[in-house]
């Protein structure tokens, strides 16, 4: 790997994907729009006319009305205000591998997760059953930013309305990468990120099911955008790409998944020889993401060789990534001390199949330069 | 404006991105994509790298430290996260003053974030403004007789371009022990700022006034003495726990050069934007007779004219002049049909109210834009009142306010 200092290769796409051209292009159209969406005058007219394009557009993807479809900064304000705005009165319910956008919007109870990281559908009917208790609102991810592990929402929709429960599903991770639409899910709220499948950073989106008009109580008190619940001249330029890319993303969708999830089959049958464990394996998970735990290699020791080798992958998610604490996705899995021994790699759209030869190359060298040491895991 | 026979007068509702500033962010776009946060790779380390540099141009432009920026996802949002935040904290630590209080022409999103703390066990105060649409010291100076929390006072008005006093007002807030928070969303870029000699606590910007992207904003939030904030929202724990949230790096690179380029440029453009609205207002009087401009001329952001046409009522002038961009006040509430909020404050009655017209002229505005959109503007003028569009003096100003 003598020349791996020239080149980087980025496996890193559930942190954020490499932005897709046709979100670039139809974020530079945007901004040509130069008015606020809010101005009544001609310029002000047109950007609003991108605005509500790109609304419908996103509604109708995800199957909701365009008037449910509520532009956000982003997927933490999208799944807070989904939680703030919808939990009052209710018992929240949070499943235990949630991001921390979610887990830390409210205090509420965990729901735990199998050892394949599958929320325990069983554990969650008792949550939900107990008598006289206020209706929840459960919270529960499509597929998991760390291990990509896809839930089964349907099956949880079911029982959390068989109990008069809401259930909001952050579809962070999952947008673009699964196909998926409101009511398929079942779910009463989606929270999405733009930049997550390929849109601009700076644009997200909060869906609320329904056939009329939901209220919902806002986070940011402003000028009366989005019919009152969100403040904020709409980031429009964002706006427009993101709804590019998830346009985009889908109509990809089926075939990158068989192409990406060749290339990650490809990467796991190199590392498990190796040593190397994937986490949550047994479930259905992305086609683009693999989290390979190695017994007695710290996650930060592997990322500094692999970094050097000239490959951005994860431990955990990239908000915590400055931090030195353990994963609580696979802690919640039941992994123990080998929760602080797993990387992440997540494979953006635009992967070749010589990135992913280059990875494993990098992959088997590491291994091979790291001893496994004893004290560190059990 | 480029093209078309627009002529955009509306650069306090938004400015066009400047096309240097879209130079800057579309490499972060395109070749460095990588999350912010993503210290762990190379790739995650340049674009943390050029965000904070960008933190370090917007604080320039404030005078702040860096670490003294919070990004966030524009001025609303700053604005709800220094009034909510500053005084939520407060209320945690068991502080027993309960009064916050603003001024009656403040944005929207500030008489929110005040008036939802009512809510909270807090007692909003809406101060009064002068005709001039200035705040008396010694109205501040009575209502800080009862213990305060906060007061949030703008810079510089939206609809009027009014700058209120803040070096002056200042020490009466800090003798009073109260926080000091000003929406800077319309003086940053366009008068000198500088929380130090204003001595704020909290100071919001966002990066869309001053020809950076939309979607991107700051708050300032004073290390020495250092004020607290609970965020708005927590998650991930970006920019301190202060407000959780992959950064959008391009749009805060462009932000970074938006600052960069308002100071190097301010002073110049100032003086130019200044005389292109002397030019506008020059030509209206000429041509059109009865314009009243509302807000005194001095302490006034450059490229600013709030004025009526006496007789023509703003809705039917607009309408009458397609081809220009130009509001009636807030561009948020500009659908809205009642008469500027910040009108009335000023003293105008609902009907003369109901003719005021918010003129801004910036980057993009040429002498013959302003030649051409006089000429327009007084054409329609005299067509308005040849056809008798005369304000009624009932109805509507009830909602006012």
């Amino acid at each position: 790997m003598s020349t791996a200092r020239d080149r980087f290769t980025y496996l890193d796409a559930n942190a954020s994907e490499p932005i897709r051209p046709q979100a670039l292009a139809a974020m530079t159209d945007a901004a040509e729009a130069v008015g606020n969406p809010a101005s009544v005058h001609r310029a002000g007219r047109a950007a609003r006319a991108l605005l509500e394009t790109a609304r419908e557009d996103l509604a109708t993807i995800f199957g909701v009305q365009a008037e449910n479809c509520i532009f956000t900064s982003g997927g933490t304000e999208a799944n807070v205000l989904a939680i703030t705005g919808q939990g009052q009165g209710r018992r929240i319910m949070v499943g235990a591998t949630e991001h921390d956008a979610v887990r830390q919007a409210a205090p509420g109870q965990t729901i735990p997760v199998t050892a394949d990281g599958v929320v325990d559908g069983a554990a969650l009917e008792r949550l939900l059953a107990v008598p006289g208790a206020a209706p929840a609102l459960v919270c529960v991810m499509l597929a998991n930013n760390e291990t990509g592990v896809i839930s089964p929402v349907r099956e949880i929709a079911d029982l959390c309305h068989a109990h008069g429960a809401l259930l909001h599903v952050d579809a962070v991770q999952a947008a673009g990468r699964i196909g998926f639409d409101m009511a398929g899910l079942g779910a009463d709220s989606i929270a999405l990120s733009g930049h997550k499948f390929g849109g601009p950073k700076g644009a997200g989106a909060l869906l609320l099911a329904g056939e009329r008009f939901r209220a919902l109580t806002p986070l940011l008190a402003g000028g009366g955008q989005e019919q009152g619940r969100r403040g904020g001249t709409p980031a429009l330029p964002a706006i427009a790409g993101m709804v590019a890319a998830a346009r985009a993303a889908l109509a990809a969708q089926s075939v990158q998944a068989a192409r990406l999830g060749v290339l990650r089959d490809r990467i796991e049958r190199a590392a498990t020889p190796l040593g190397a464990v994937v986490c949550g394996a047994a479930a259905p998970r992305l086609a683009n993401t693999t989290c390979l735990l190695l017994p007695g290699r710290r996650a930060q020791t592997q990322l500094i060789a692999l970094d050097m080798a000239g490959y951005g992958v994860s431990a955990g998610s990239a908000c915590s990534s400055g931090k030195v604490a353990r994963s609580h996705v696979l802690d919640a899995m039941g992994l123990g001390e080998g929760a602080g021994c797993a990387i992440r790699v997540s494979l953006p759209w635009s992967v070749t199949e010589a990135d992913v030869d280059g990875f494993i190359a990098a992959y088997a060298a590491m291994v091979a330069r790291l001893p496994a040491r004893p004290g560190v895991v059990a | 404006m480029s093209g078309t026979d627009l002529i955009y007068l509306d650069y306090q509702a938004t400015t066009p991105c400047d096309p240097r500033v879209m130079a800057e962010m579309l490499p972060w776009f395109t070749q460095s994509f990588a999350n912010p946060h993503s210290l762990d790779h190379a790739a995650g380390r340049a674009v943390h790298e050029a965000v904070e540099h960008a933190r370090a141009e917007v604080a320039a432009l404030l005078g702040a430290e860096a670490r003294e920026i919070v990004f966030t996802s524009g001025a609303t949002e700053a604005n709800n996260l220094a009034i909510k935040g500053a005084v939520r904290h407060l209320l945690a630590r068991g502080d027993a003053r309960r009064r916050v209080i603003t001024l009656a022409t403040e944005h929207k999103c500030v008489l929110e974030s005040v008036r939802d703390l009512a809510s909270e066990g807090c007692e909003p105060v809406i101060l009064p403004v002068r005709p001039d649409g200035t705040l008396d010291p010694d109205v501040l100076a009575r209502a800080l007789d009862v213990p305060t929390l906060l007061v949030s006072i703008m810079a510089a008005n939206n609809e009027t371009g009014v700058l209120q006093d803040i070096a002056a007002l200042a020490p009466l807030v800090r003798r009073a022990g109260a926080l000091l928070h000003s929406d800077l969303a319309q003086a940053a870029g366009k008068v000198d700022v500088d929380v130090r000699a204003w001595d704020l606590d909290l100071a919001s910007v966002s990066a869309h006034k001053l020809y950076g992207p939309k979607g991107v904003g700051a708050l300032f939030v004073r290390r020495r003495p250092r004020v607290r904030l609970a965020p708005l929202f927590s998650g991930g724990g970006q920019e301190r726990g202060l407000r959780s949230g992959t950064l959008p790096a391009p749009l805060i690179i462009g932000f970074g050069a938006a600052c960069r380029i308002a100071r190097a440029e301010g002073a110049a453009e100032r003086a130019r934007i200044a005389g292109l609205r002397d030019r506008m207002l020059a030509a209206l009087r000429a041509g059109c007779g009865g314009v009243q401009v509302h807000g005194r001329m001095e302490g006034r952001l450059a490229g600013n004219l709030n004025l009526r046409f006496a007789g023509v009522r703003a809705m039917d002038l607009l309408a009458a002049v397609p081809q220009l961009c130009l509001s009636t006040g807030s561009a948020c509430s500009s659908a809205d049909v009642v008469p500027s909020y910040v009108l009335t404050a000023m003293g105008l009655d609902g009907a003369a109210a109901a003719e005021g017209l918010r003129l801004a002229v910036g980057r993009y505005t040429s002498p013959a834009d302003v030649e051409r959109a006089a000429a327009i503007l007084c054409q329609a003028v005299a067509r308005c009142r040849a056809q008798g569009s005369v304000s009624p003096h009932d109805g509507q100003t009830a909602q006012a306010g």
